[in-house]
C-alpha cells in the first residue's frame, strides 16, 4: 500500500492540534512524562511529544501508517491495536493520553457486528483504568454533528470520566477544532477555548460531570418559581446544550394572576 | 517494542482481566538502541516497573540480570539509573511473541511492532 503524498499544510495543521492538545493535558512543567498516542497514525504527532521531552506509546490500526512511523525513525513505541477492544496495559500506567481525528472513527459500524456504543465505551473504560489517577486525555476529534458528538460523551462519563469539550474558533468553517478534555481524577476547571477575538466572555465549552449532590445543595436554597428559581433553571438547561431564550429585565417578573 | 512497554503490556483478551499479566516473552532478533539517559525519567518508571516481570524479561533474552529489586535511594544512584535506563528504554524487541498467561493467546512482534488485534469472538463486551 502506497500513502498519498501529505502536503506541508497538513502537516502543519497536524503539528498545530497536538500542540494544542498538550497543552490542553496540564501536565506538570519539567517532568518528564509517560504518554499515550491514540491513533498515532505515521508519528507525527510523537514526533511532537519527543520533543517537548516525553515519552510515548502509540497504538494505530493501520499498518501501512505504523510502517511510514517505522520509515520515520519515531522514539515511541508502536502498536497495532484497535481502540475499540480497549487499551492493553496496566492499571495506572500512563501520566495522560492523547489523540488527533482518531477518536469519530469509533462512531463508524466497519463491521455488521460492530455496536459503536459498545466500542466507544470499551475504549474509554480502559482508558479510564491505565490513566494514572487524576491524569487527563486530550482527544480532538473531527464530530459528524452533534448526536455523535453526545455520543461520545456519553461513554466518556459512563466510563467515570469528567471534563467537558473545548471548541476552538467556533465561528470559522476552516478553523473549528473540537477538544474532549477528559479528567480521571475529581472535577477540575475546563480550559476556554480559542475564539479570533480572543473574547474571554464567549461561552465555547460544555461541561459534563458525575458530580450531582454540590448542585443539588445549590437548588435546596431557592424557593420554587421565584426569579432566582427560574434563571438557576435556564442555566442548567443551557448546560445540557438544549436552546434557552437570553436572560433579560423581563425574566422571572411578576406576571399577572391569570398567569 | 522496549522493555517498559513489554512490561506495562497486559492482555486484553475477554474474560482474562488481572491475570493477562505479564505477558510471556519469547525474541528471535532485538536490537540495542542508543537513547539518550533521562535519570528523571528514569527514577519516575521505577516505581511503576513490576519487578519480577522485568527480572523475567532481562533472562528470557540472555541479558545481564537486574538487582532483585530497587535499590534504596535509588532516585539519587546514577549507577542504578543507568543500568535502569539501559534495560528499559535501550533494548529493543524487533522479532517475537507475546503470550497471554491466562489465554495462551500468542501475540506476535514485527518490526518492533505488537500486533494486538483481537478477533470479534476474544474481544470484551
Amino acid at each position: 500500500v502506497v500513502l498519498p503524498r501529505i502536503s506541508s499544510r497538513m502537516i502543519d495543521i497536524q503539528t498545530k492540534m497536538t500542540e494544542r492538545a498538550l497543552e490542553l493535558l496540564c501536565l506538570p512543567e519539567n517532568q518528564p512524562c509517560y504518554l499515550l498516542d491514540i491513533g498515532c497514525g505515521s508519528g507525527l504527532s510523537g514526533d511532537y511529544i519527543s520533543d517537548e521531552g516525553h515519552y510515548w506509546v502509540g497504538i494505530d490500526i493501520s499498518t501501512a501508517m505504523l510502517d511510514a512511523a517505522l520509515d520515520r525513525d519515531t522514539e515511541g513505541d508502536l502498536l497495532l491495536g484497535d481502540m475499540g477492544q480497549g487499551i492493553p496495559f496496566r492499571p495506572g500506567s500512563f501520566d495522560g493520553c492523547i489523540s488527533i481525528s482518531a477518536v469519530q472513527w469509533l462512531c463508524n459500524a466497519n463491521k455488521k457486528s460492530d455496536i459503536p456504543a459498545k466500542r466507544l465505551y470499551r475504549f474509554f473504560s480502559s482508558l479510564y483504568a491505565v490513566l494514572v489517577r487524576g491524569a487527563r486525555a486530550v482527544l480532538q476529534l473531527y464530530p459528524e454533528n452533534s448526536e455523535q458528538l453526545e455520543l461520545i460523551t456519553t461513554q466518556a462519563t459512563r466510563a467515570g470520566f469528567t471534563g467537558g469539550v473545548v471548541v476552538d474558533f467556533p465561528n470559522s468553517a476552516k478553523a473549528k477544532k473540537f477538544y474532549l478534555c477528559l479528567f480521571s481524577g475529581p472535577s477540575t476547571f475546563l480550559p476556554k477555548g480559542l475564539t479570533e477575538s480572543q473574547d474571554a466572555h464567549q461561552a465555547t465549552e460544555s461541561t459534563f460531570t458525575n458530580e450531582r449532590a454540590p448542585h443539588k445543595m445549590a437548588r435546596r436554597g431557592l424557593m420554587k418559581k421565584s426569579r432566582e428559581w427560574v434563571l438557576e433553571k435556564k442555566a442548567r438547561r443551557r448546560r445540557q446544550g438544549k436552546e434557552v431564550r437570553p436572560d433579560t429585565q423581563y425574566t422571572g417578573r411578576k406576571r399577572k394572576p391569570r398567569f | 517494542m522496549k522493555l517498559l512497554t513489554h512490561n506495562l503490556l497486559s492482555s486484553h483478551v475477554r474474560g482474562v482481566g488481572t491475570r493477562g499479566f505479564p505477558l510471556r516473552l519469547q525474541a528471535t532478533e532485538v536490537r540495542i538502541n542508543p537513547v539518550e539517559f533521562n535519570p528523571d525519567f528514569v527514577a519516575r518508571m521505577i516505581p511503576k516497573v513490576e519487578w519480577a516481570a522485568l527480572a523475567e524479561a532481562v533472562d528470557c533474552l540472555n541479558l545481564a540480570a537486574i538487582p532483585k529489586e530497587p535499590i534504596e535511594g535509588f532516585e539519587h544512584d546514577e549507577t542504578f539509573l543507568r543500568k535502569m535506563h539501559h534495560v528499559l528504554l535501550e533494548v529493543d524487541v524487533l522479532e517475537g511473541t507475546l503470550q497471554c498467561p491466562e489465554s495462551g493467546r500468542l501475540f506476535p512482534i514485527s518490526r518492533g511492532i505488537p500486533n494486538m488485534l483481537l478477533s470479534d469472538d476474544e474481544t470484551e463486551t
